[in-house]
C-alpha cells in the first residue's frame, strides 16, 4: 500500500473573527483560501495539473462560503482547470477530516496528490448562520436534549472537578506558549502572509494572541454559558447526568477558543509523485480515526479517538513524542490529558486555540502544520493531533517523521 | 341539486338580509356549541351553502348560546384511541378544510363574539377576517388547549403564528392563556369591542358595508402574497437562537414530561417555514398524536372531568339545605389558623381568631395584612376591599367571643391532649345548627372526637399550607360524623373557594398517609447505598416539583420522625412494622446525631450557603459506589409508592372515589400533572402492565410494591379506575 506523505503544510495567520475589528475581516473567504493555494503553489513550484483533488473543510458553508468554496477557490487561484474541489463539513474536525480523507485516498492508491485543509471567515459568515437541527429544530432539541457545546464544556469541568482557576491557569499557559513560539519565529516557516491584490501585507503573523494575559484579567471575565444554562439547557443536560448536582459555569471567553478567521492547506501525495515533482517529504500520515459518544456532553471524543488511532497504528501512548489537542475549551484539553495520562509538557507545546483562535473548518490543517514544524524543530518522530467535534464526535491523526 | 340537498341536511341558522349579508347562527342541540361529530356536517353544509350563495356581500358568524362556542368536545377527544387515529385525523382535516373555505370566501367574514370563545371556539373566530367581541370581562377568549395537555388543532396554532409572530404567540399558546376581551384587543386577537351585546350584529354589518370596496378585508393576512410573519420567518438567522432558547425554556418547565408545549413550538416553527396549508396538516397530525396519547387523556380526565366533579361537590350528601357560615371561630392563631382566617375573611365571613393571649391572636391579622398588601400592590384589590377584609377578622383571647359561631375550627398544635382540652372548653359555643372542625394532618378524627358531646357534628378539616395558596380541603369523616355535618363542611369549602374531597378516617387520612411514601422510599434508597444526588434528581425527572431529599430539607427532617413517633406513642402504629426501616434509621441518625434539620438550620441532606447547596459529605457513610440499580427502577420506586398507597386507600374505602384521589394527589401532594393523578396513572399505564411492573419491583425491593388486590380485581373485570 502506498504511504501518504506530507509534502508541505501552510496556513494563514489568524486574526479576530469579528466584523469591523479583525485584521482579516476585509478579506473575502474565497481570497483567503485562493491566496493560500497560490502561496502553496509558488513555494513548491507546483504543477497544479498534477493535483488530483482539493478537499476543504468549512463549517459554515453558506453565503460567501457556500456552494463548494473549495472548487471556487481552485478556480480563483488560477490553478489548472483539471483540478476538482470538494467542500466538506464534519464540524470542528472538518480541516483534519479533509487531511485524513486525502491521506486515505492517497494510501489506497485511488489518488496521487491532494491538497487538503479548510477555510473559515467567522467575521464574515458568523458561526451558526447555516442553521441545522441541533439548535433550530424544536422537535430535535426536545427529543435529543440538544444543548450548546459550552454547556458540555462546563459539564466536563463539573464532573472532573476542574476549578475556574485551573482552567484560567491552563489558558494563561496557552497564551504564554503561543506568544513565545510566535515571537521566536517558530510559526514563520508555515504561515503565509495575507496580502491585498497589489501585494501589500494585510497580516504577517497571528495577531489574536494576547501576550499580556494575566490570571487576574482572566479571573475577571464573566462565565460565558451561565445565562444559556439558566434558560433551561443545564436542566436538559442534567437529565442525562442525574448524578451531577449542578453545572458549574467556569468557561469564559478567556479559557475557550477564540473566534478567528483563517485558512490552511496541506499537500499530501504518494512517494512516486513526490519524486516526479521534485518534492521532499516532511512526514507521513500513518493512522486516522473518528469516533462518537454522548452528544450532550459532546466534547469527550478526543480521548477515545486518540486511543482508536493508536490502536490502528499499532502504537502505544509512549510512542508519541508530541500531542496536539484542539483547545476548543480548556476543560477539553485537561480531560484529554487525563484520559491518556499524558504530560502537559509535551501537549500543545506552542499553545493552542485559546491563544491563537479556532477558525472552525481550517483548524485541523493549522494543527498539522504546527505539529510538523515542532517535530522538525525538535527533531522528533511522532505526533498525534486530536479535536473534539460537535455531535459528540472525536477525531485523531498520527503523523510520523523518519 | 346540491343546494336542495343541503337544505334538508343539518345546518346552522342562516339568514340573508337585504344587503346580501348572511348571518350564520350556531345553535347546536343541547346547552352549548362544541366541536364534535355533529358539528362537522353542520359546518360543512353551511360553508357549502355560503359558497354558492347569490348576491352574498358578507358573512357574520354568531351564536345563539350564552357562550359563543365551547371548544372541542372533551368526551369525544377522550374516547379516541391510537387505532382510531386515521379516521379521527380525517374528521379534523375535513373540519379544517371548511374553516379554510370560510376564510377564503370572496366576501368579508366577521365573528360576532357574544360570549366566551375558548379553544375550538376561538379557532372559528381566527378563521374569520374580522373579530368583534362583547367587551364584558366575563367573556373569556383564547386557546387554553395546552392546559389540558393538548394543542390548538383546529388551525389555531398556525393562524396565531401568522397573526402575531412566533415570539408573541408562543407564550399565549404554551401557557394556554385565557383573556378578557380588552386583553385580547390589546394583544391583537380581536379587532373591536362593543359595549352592549345587542350591538354586535349591527357593528358587524356596518363593518362589512364600510369595507364593501376593500378586497383586502375579505382576505386573511396569510393569503396575501406580500404577507410576512411578524418577527420574520424561521429561516432568519436571528430566529435560530430564539428557537433554541424557547426550546430550553419549555424543557425547563416540562422536563420532557408534557409533550404539548414542545409540539406547539415545533408546529409554529414549521408554520414559519412552510406554506400555510402544509403547516395546517402538520398541526393536525401533531394534534392527533396528542389526543391519542396517554398524557392528554390523563390531564383531561383529572383537570377537566374530575375537577368538575370535585368543584361541583359531587360527594356532598343530598337533601340538606345549603349551610352558610356567617361567623367562624378559629382557635389557634398559628400558621394554619392565620391562613384559614384570611381565606374565610376573603369570602366575607366574620372571623373570631382566638389564641391564648391577645398578642398572638393579633399576629393573625398581620399575616392577612401582608397578603392583602401584596394584592393591593399588584392592583388585584383596592384599599377599600383590603380594609373590608381586615375588619372581618377579630383577634381575641376570650372564650365567650366565640359564642354562637356557625363553625369553630380548632387549629392548635398536633397534640391529642391539647386538642381534647380545646374541644372541652369550646364545644358548646357553636350555635345549635353549627359544627366543629378540627384541622389536623395526622391525628385520627375518631381519637380526637372521643370526648366530644356531639360526635355527629365533629369533622376533620385538613387544610394545606400555605392555606391562601393551596386550593384543596380534605374533609375527614369520623365514624360518628353525620351526613348533615358533612354537607355543611362541603358548603363551607365552597364558601371559602376550596376544592373539597372527602375521606374516611385512617391513619394519615389520604394525603398525609400518601405524601410520605415517596420520601420514605428515597430515604430507603439512600440508606441502601445509592447516590443521594441521583435519587434526588430522579425525583425531579419523575415530575415531582422538587427531589425528595430537597423536599425533606424544606419540610424539616425531623417531621417524619415526629409524626411516626407520635403515632407510635399513641399506640396507633407498630414501631417494628415500618416498610422502610433502614431509611428511617438513617433519617433518625441524621437528625439526632448530626443535627441535620434541613433548611431551617442550613443543614439537611444538603448544606446551604450563599444560595448554593451541596450534598452533605456525611452521607458518604451510606454510599456504596458498587451498588447501582437502573434509573428507571429509582424513578418507579418513587412514583409507584404513592400510587400503590392511593390504590390501598381506594381498596380500604378511605378514598371513596377516583376523582377525589386524582384531584387530591395533584393539588395536595405533588402528583405530577402528566399522571392525571395517582389513580388515573394506572389506567393509561395499563392495569396488566402495572401488575407486572409491581411484581418485578416487589421481587427486587420488597413486598411494599405488591399491587393491591383491587388492581387484580379490576384487571380481571376489565375495569379501569374511573
Amino acid at each position: 500500500m502506498p504511504l501518504a506523505y506530507i509534502y508541505d503544510a501552510v496556513r494563514t495567520p489568524r486574526s479576530r473573527g469579528k466584523a469591523g475589528v479583525g485584521s482579516l475581516y476585509g478579506v473575502k473567504p474565497i481570497n483567503l483560501l485562493a491566496e493560500l493555494l497560490k502561496g502553496l503553489e509558488s513555494r513548491n513550484q507546483l504543477d497544479t495539473s498534477q493535483v488530483d483533488d482539493v478537499l476543504m473543510g468549512c463549517v459554515t458553508p453558506v453565503g460567501e462560503q457556500g456552494s463548494n468554496i473549495a472548487k471556487s477557490a481552485v478556480i480563483h487561484a488560477g490553478w489548472d482547470e483539471s483540478v476538482p474541489g470538494f467542500q466538506l463539513d464534519r464540524f470542528c474536525a472538518s480541516g483534519l477530516e479533509a487531511v485524513n480523507t486525502a491521506a486515505a485516498k492517497v494510501a489506497s492508491g485511488m489518488d496521487d496528490l491532494i491538497v487538503a485543509g479548510g477555510v473559515e471567515s467567522m467575521s464574515r459568515v458568523p458561526m451558526g448562520s447555516n442553521g441545522g437541527p441541533f439548535l433550530s429544530d424544536p422537535e430535535y432539541i426536545a427529543n435529543n436534549l440538544s444543548v450548546p457545546q459550552g454547556i458540555g464544556a462546563d459539564l466536563i469541568a463539573t464532573i472532573e472537578g476542574y476549578s475556574r482557576e485551573q482552567l484560567d491557569s491552563y489558558a494563561l499557559q496557552s497564551q504564554q506558549r503561543a506568544t513565545h513560539a510566535r515571537d521566536s519565529g517558530w510559526f514563520d516557516g508555515s504561515v503565509i502572509a495575507v496580502t491585498d491584490t497589489i501585494g501589500g501585507t494585510i497580516l504577517q503573523r497571528d495577531d489574536f494572541i494576547k501576550p499580556d494575559t494575566s490570571l487576574e484579567g482572566l479571573g475577571a471575565l464573566r462565565a460565558a454559558f451561565a445565562a444559556l444554562g439558566n434558560y433551561g439547557f443545564d436542566d436538559m443536560a442534567l437529565r442525562k447526568y442525574p448524578h451531577v448536582e449542578t453545572i458549574h459555569h467556569v468557561h469564559t471567553a478567556g479559557n475557550s477558543s477564540g473566534v478567528v478567521d483563517g485558512a490552511s492547506a496541506i499537500l499530501i501525495g504518494n512517494q512516486a509523485i513526490g519524486k516526479d515533482l521534485n518534492l521532499t517529504p516532511r512526514g507521513r500520515i500513518i493512522a486516522t480515526a473518528v469516533v462518537a459518544n454522548d452528544p450532550i456532553i459532546m466534547l469527550t471524543g478526543p480521548g477515545p479517538a486518540a486511543k482508536k488511532c493508536l490502536s490502528k497504528a499499532g502504537l502505544s501512548i509512549e510512542d508519541i513524542d508530541l500531542w496536539e489537542i484542539n483547545e476548543a475549551f480548556a476543560s477539553v484539553a485537561l480531560r484529554f490529558m487525563k484520559d491518556l495520562d499524558i504530560s502537559p509538557d509535551i501537549t500543545n507545546v506552542n499553545g493552542g486555540a485559546i491563544a491563537m483562535g479556532h477558525p472552525l473548518g481550517a483548524t485541523g490543517g493549522c494543527l498539522v502544520s504546527i505539529m510538523l514544524d515542532e517535530l522538525e524543530r525538535r527533531n522528533q518522530k511522532r505526533g498525534l493531533i486530536a479535536l473534539c467535534v460537535g455531535g459528540g464526535m472525536g477525531i485523531a491523526t498520527i503523523i510520523e517523521r523518519d | 341539486m346540491l343546494k336542495t340537498d343541503t337544505l334538508t341536511m343539518p345546518s346552522f341558522g342562516y339568514q340573508q338580509d337585504s344587503n346580501g349579508i348572511v348571518t350564520v347562527t350556531m345553535d347546536m342541540d343541547g346547552p352549548i356549541n362544541c366541536m364534535n361529530l355533529a358539528f362537522i356536517p353542520m359546518l360543512a353544509n353551511t360553508v357549502e351553502k355560503l359558497s354558492t350563495e347569490t348576491g352574498l356581500t358578507g358573512v357574520i358568524i354568531a351564536s345563539a348560546k350564552t357562550t359563543f362556542f365551547a371548544g372541542g368536545d372533551l368526551n369525544w377527544l377522550r374516547s379516541v384511541e391510537r387505532e382510531d387515529a386515521p379516521e379521527f385525523m380525517a374528521h379534523v382535516e375535513s373540519m379544517k378544510a371548511c374553516f379554510r373555505r370560510l376564510e377564503k370566501l370572496p366576501v368579508p367574514v366577521v365573528a360576532a363574539i357574544n360570549g366566551t370563545a375558548l379553544g375550538g371556539g376561538f379557532e372559528i373566530c381566527l378563521a374569520c377576517n374580522y373579530r368583534v367581541a362583547w367587551q364584558d370581562p366575563s367573556v373569556k377568549l383564547g386557546l387554553p388547549e395546552a392546559s389540558l395537555g393538548l394543542l390548538p388543532g383546529g388551525g389555531g396554532t398556525v393562524r396565531m403564528t401568522h397573526l402575531l409572530g412566533l415570539e408573541k404567540a408562543l407564550p399565549l399558546l404554551t401557557r394556554g392563556q385565557q383573556m378578557t376581551p380588552q386583553k385580547a384587543l390589546n394583544a391583537g386577537l380581536v379587532n373591536a369591542l362593543v359595549e352592549h351585546q345587542t350591538d354586535l350584529i349591527e357593528h358587524a354589518k356596518n363593518w362589512i358595508l364600510d369595507h364593501k370596496n376593500d378586497p383586502a378585508s375579505a382576505q386573511q393576512p396569510w393569503d396575501i402574497k406580500a404577507h410576512t410573519i411578524p418577527g420574520g420567518n424561521a429561516h432568519h438567522p436571528s430566529m435560530a437562537s430564539k428557537i433554541a432558547v424557547s426550546s430550553a425554556q419549555i424543557q425547563q418547565k416540562t422536563r420532557g414530561l408534557l409533550p404539548a408545549p414542545e409540539m406547539i413550538l415545533d408546529i409554529m416553527v414549521e408554520a414559519a417555514r412552510l406554506d400555510f396549508d402544509t403547516a395546517q396538516t402538520i398541526e393536525t397530525a401533531k394534534f392527533v398524536e396528542l389526543v391519542t396519547g396517554p398524557v392528554a387523556k390523563n390531564i383531561i380526565t383529572a383537570m377537566f372531568f374530575n375537577m368538575n366533579q370535585v368543584k361541583g361537590g359531587h360527594k356532598r350528601p343530598q337533601g340538606f339545605p345549603r349551610h352558610h357560615v356567617k361567623r367562624l371561630g378559629i382557635i389557634g392563631a398559628g400558621m394554619m389558623g392565620q391562613g384559614i382566617a384570611y381565606s374565610a375573611a376573603m369570602a366575607g365571613i366574620q372571623v373570631h381568631l382566638k389564641d391564648t393571649d391577645l398578642k398572638s391572636a393579633e399576629e393573625g391579622i398581620v399575616y392577612s395584612q401582608k397578603l392583602l398588601q401584596k394584592k393591593l400592590d399588584r392592583g388585584r384589590i383596592d384599599s377599600h376591599k383590603m380594609q373590608q377584609v381586615l375588619a372581618l377578622i377579630h383577634p381575641t383571647d376570650t372564650t365567650k367571643d366565640l359564642k354562637g359561631c356557625d363553625l369553630i375550627i380548632e387549629a392548635v398544635f398536633e397534640d391529642k391532649e391539647l386538642k381534647h382540652q380545646v374541644l372541652q372548653e369550646h364545644e358548646d359555643l357553636t350555635n345549635e345548627n353549627g359544627f366543629w372542625g378540627t384541622n389536623t394532618s395526622t391525628l385520627p378524627i375518631n381519637v380526637l372526637a372521643q370526648n366530644a358531646t356531639n360526635k355527629q357534628s365533629f369533622i376533620g378539616l385538613h387544610f394545606f399550607s400555605p392555606v391562601d395558596k393551596m386550593p384543596l380541603l380534605e374533609i375527614i369523616c369520623g365514624e360518628h360524623t353525620d351526613d348533615a355535618t358533612l354537607a355543611k363542611a362541603f358548603d363551607f369549602a365552597k364558601q371559602i373557594n376550596k376544592l373539597p374531597i372527602v375521606v374516611n378516617d385512617s391513619l394519615g387520612f389520604y394525603t398525609s398517609r400518601t405524601i410520605g411514601t415517596k420520601m420514605d422510599e428515597a430515604l430507603q434508597m439512600v440508606a441502601e447505598g445509592l447516590d443521594p444526588v441521583l435519587v434526588d434528581n430522579l425525583g425531579k425527572a419523575v415530575g415531582f416539583p422538587v427531589g425528595m431529599l430537597t423536599l425533606l430539607d424544606q419540610l424539616k427532617l425531623g417531621l417524619p420522625l415526629l409524626i411516626n413517633d407520635t403515632q407510635v406513642s399513641m399506640g396507633l402504629k407498630d414501631p417494628h412494622q415500618h416498610e422502610t426501616p433502614e431509611g428511617m434509621a438513617m433519617l433518625r441518625e441524621l437528625v439526632e446525631q448530626h443535627d441535620r434539620q434541613g433548611r431551617i438550620n442550613d443543614k439537611g441532606f444538603y448544606t446551604y450557603d450563599d444560595h448554593q447547596k451541596h450534598i452533605w459529605p456525611g452521607l458518604k457513610k451510606w454510599l456504596k459506589p458498587e451498588h447501582s440499580i437502573p434509573h428507571q427502577d429509582i424513578k418507579d420506586r418513587l412514583l409507584f409508592r404513592p400510587v400503590i398507597e392511593t390504590l390501598r386507600c381506594l381498596e380500604e374505602n378511605v378514598l371513596t372515589n377516583v376523582a377525589d384521589a386524582n384531584i387530591a394527589s395533584i393539588l395536595g401532594i405533588g402528583a405530577p400533572l402528566w399522571t392525571g393523578g395517582y389513580a388515573q396513572f394506572v389506567n393509561t399505564y395499563g392495569l396488566t402492565e402495572f401488575i407486572v411492573r409491581c411484581d418485578t419491583l416487589a421481587q427486587a425491593y420488597g413486598a411494599r410494591f405488591n399491587a393491591p388486590d383491587i388492581v387484580y380485581q379490576y384487571e380481571k373485570l376489565g375495569k379501569t379506575f374511573v
